[in-house]
């Protein structure tokens, strides 16, 4: 995980699924979805957005539907870490699936766009190097740490098949 | 042993005496659906890299809903892979075209109480009116199962949401979602189970039930469920299903519920969600200036054959308004057979209603019937969420398929009783 500071893009609660990888390109490639990813919310996003920034949101983000562009879509963008007081349940499976650390924080309000933040998804730290100041969220669940460190579940699988063991463990 | 319904069927999946709230599981699936949008296009690479075929070709089903009929060389794709890949790999539980799959999943005998599946579709909690936990991931998570069976869950924790009292006339089970959308919010459930129960419940046929339980998603739930009655055994007997046990699936007398919600069916009203989310909701006659361009009776929550039947008692004998456009895309290919050999499809055209494919259609943007800019609709779909049904600055309201039909009859929105209320004077 780097621990190199992003820059912080501040949305509000009930971010959906649908801002993130609107229906009309979802026959498209991933690429294409990235260029339209919250575009009804900040128009400017996909084409300011760099690798290692930090997408924040309030309650309820990543609600609606199943897509895992959504999440994909960050991803592509280079985002690799969210911050928001809670997540869709879905969408916070689909995070963890594409190497995308959905991090819970109660103190989103306090971050404004531009904020340059340093964050740790597995602890669930999160350093404010713009207003000097630190928040604890909560880590990346215990059960789910090493799904994230790999990765994302398609290689943490490489890594099970690699050892033999792919298929039902329970 | 104080188990909600859904905490038993964890219990069971997983192969323990018990569950409680929080537990992380890991829980053998009966069954995997996956459809056009999210299934072999996006997991055939991934099976690919890991070398790995489908777990057990019999648990997985298989329905191409989204890209259907293919428009553009691109969906057309789509659908192509998805044919391959299911010959390819023995699914033989593969319904091309015959409708959406949270419709057809259940129509083809597919579902039953106590089971534990997967859907690729968020609207995968629709399962839970057979009394089922079943709930939606994505297509990465998709992948996992196919290879492996298993998924991981952490139990969640359930609200019971009671209903007592019946419908009035001209009311749905939308106008309940709805009035739940408003009065629970969006983000209160947290990922919990919705179980709904109560008289109310008890009075609603399974069409009904299955559009609570698909709405849950948007109440936040991971899934909804409702206990098997008799009306249950009696759907699963239809649909050749296999009713032996059924009515073994309830909770406990004592479980434990994270918290308890009453409703009254008789006091709701016609309701009708504003732009751009589902618990912006209130009664249909706070909309009555505006204007619609579209109406829309489509998507797995609003147009099987029960909601077909709705809008024709309000177009039976009544047409469309020059000033709009109704737009009909039944739910199934088998429910566009029934409601041609009852009537209801010629009552439907005759009013001037534009017959389409059964699919996804326009309600998440995929299909034909999506929006201009500006453009208002309203829609017996689940979701209104910004942009979702075409251009980015369109309006959608929501409303029972009473509503849509009633407002199509008017070109704006409209309450449906008044229709019934004339229709009751005649």
């Amino acid at each position: 995980m780097s621990t190199e500071p992003g820059r912080a893009f501040v949305f509000g609660d009930n971010v959906d699924t649908d801002v993130l990888a609107p229906g009309l390109y979802m026959k498209k490639s991933i690429e294409v979805i990235a260029e339209h990813c919250l575009e009804a919310l900040d128009p400017k996003f996909a084409t300011t957005v760099r690798p290692g920034d930090v997408v924040v949101g309030g309650e309820n983000f990543g609600m609606g539907s199943s897509r895992e562009q959504a999440a994909q879509a960050l991803r592509q963008l280079g985002v690799t870490v969210i911050l928001a007081k809670s997540f869709a349940g879905l969408f916070f499976r689909n995070c963890i699936n594409l190497g995308v650390a959905p991090v819970e924080c109660q103190d989103t309000d306090r971050i404004t766009s531009g904020d340059m933040l340093v964050v740790d998804p597995i602890a669930g730290t999160i350093e404010n190097k713009t207003q000097s100041a630190t928040y604890k969220g909560v880590g990346i669940p215990a059960h789910l740490v090493e799904m994230v460190r790999d990765g994302g579940l398609i290689p943490h699988l490489e890594k099970r098949a690699k050892a033999g063991k792919l298929g039902r463990t329970a | 042993m104080n188990m909600t319904l859904a905490e038993k069927i964890l219990a069971r999946a997983s192969g323990r005496g018990s569950v409680k709230p929080g537990d992380i599981i890991t829980a053998k699936v009966d069954l995997a659906m996956m459809h056009d949008s999210g299934g072999p296009r996006r997991i055939a690479p991934m099976l690919e890299r890991l070398g790995a075929k489908p777990w057990d070709p019999n648990r997985i089903v298989l329905i191409t809903d989204h890209y259907v009929p293919a428009f553009d060389p691109e969906s057309a794709a789509i659908l192509d892979i998805t044919r391959k890949w299911v010959k390819q790999h023995g699914i033989e539980k593969f319904y091309d075209m015959q409708g959406i799959c949270h419709v057809v999943l259940p129509e083809r005998g597919h579902l039953k109480p106590g089971i534990f599946a997967v859907g690729g579709d968020s609207h995968s909690p629709t399962g839970g009116a057979w009394g089922c936990f079943m709930f939606g991931i994505g297509a990465t998570e998709m992948a996992g199962v196919v290879v492996t069976g298993e998924i991981w869950v952490k139990v969640p924790q359930t609200h019971l949401v009671r209903w007592t009292g019946r419908l009035g006339r001209g009311l749905s089970a939308k106008d309940m979602m709805l009035k739940l959308c408003h009065d629970i919010g969006l983000g209160t459930v947290k990922y919990g189970v919705v179980e709904f129960a109560g008289s109310g419940i008890a009075a609603l046929p399974m069409s009904e039930r299955m559009v609570l339980t698909n709405m849950s998603a948007e109440l936040g739930a991971q899934t909804g469920i409702i206990a098997p009655d008799a009306t249950t055994v009696a759907a699963l007997k239809a649909a050749g299903a296999d009713a032996t046990g059924a009515l073994d699936w309830h909770g406990d007398a004592d479980a434990h519920y994270e918290k308890v919600w009453d409703f009254d069916a008789s006091a709701l009203v016609p309701q009708v969600a504003a732009p751009h989310t589902p618990e912006n909701s209130g009664p249909a006659t706070e909309h009555g200036n505006v204007k619609v361009d579209q109406c829309y009776i489509g998507a797995c929550t609003g147009a099987k054959l029960s909601d077909l039947h709705m809008a024709a008692e309000i177009l039976r004998g009544r047409k469309v308004a020059k000033t709009t456009r109704l737009l009909v895309a039944p739910a199934s290919a088998r429910m566009t057979a029934e409601a041609a050999a009852d009537g209801t499809l010629a009552v439907l055209t005759e009013a001037g209603a534009i017959l389409q494919a059964s699919g996804c259609g326009a309600c998440a943007g995929y299909g034909a019937g999506v929006l201009a800019e500006k453009e208002v609709c309203l829609s017996s779909t689940a979701r209104n969420f910004k942009g979702r049904m075409g251009a980015m600055s369109s309006l959608v309201y929501l409303g029972s398929p009473y509503t849509v039909a009633a407002s199509a009859v008017t070109g704006h929105i409209t309450d449906p009783r008044e229709f019934l209320n004339q229709r009751a004077a005649a």
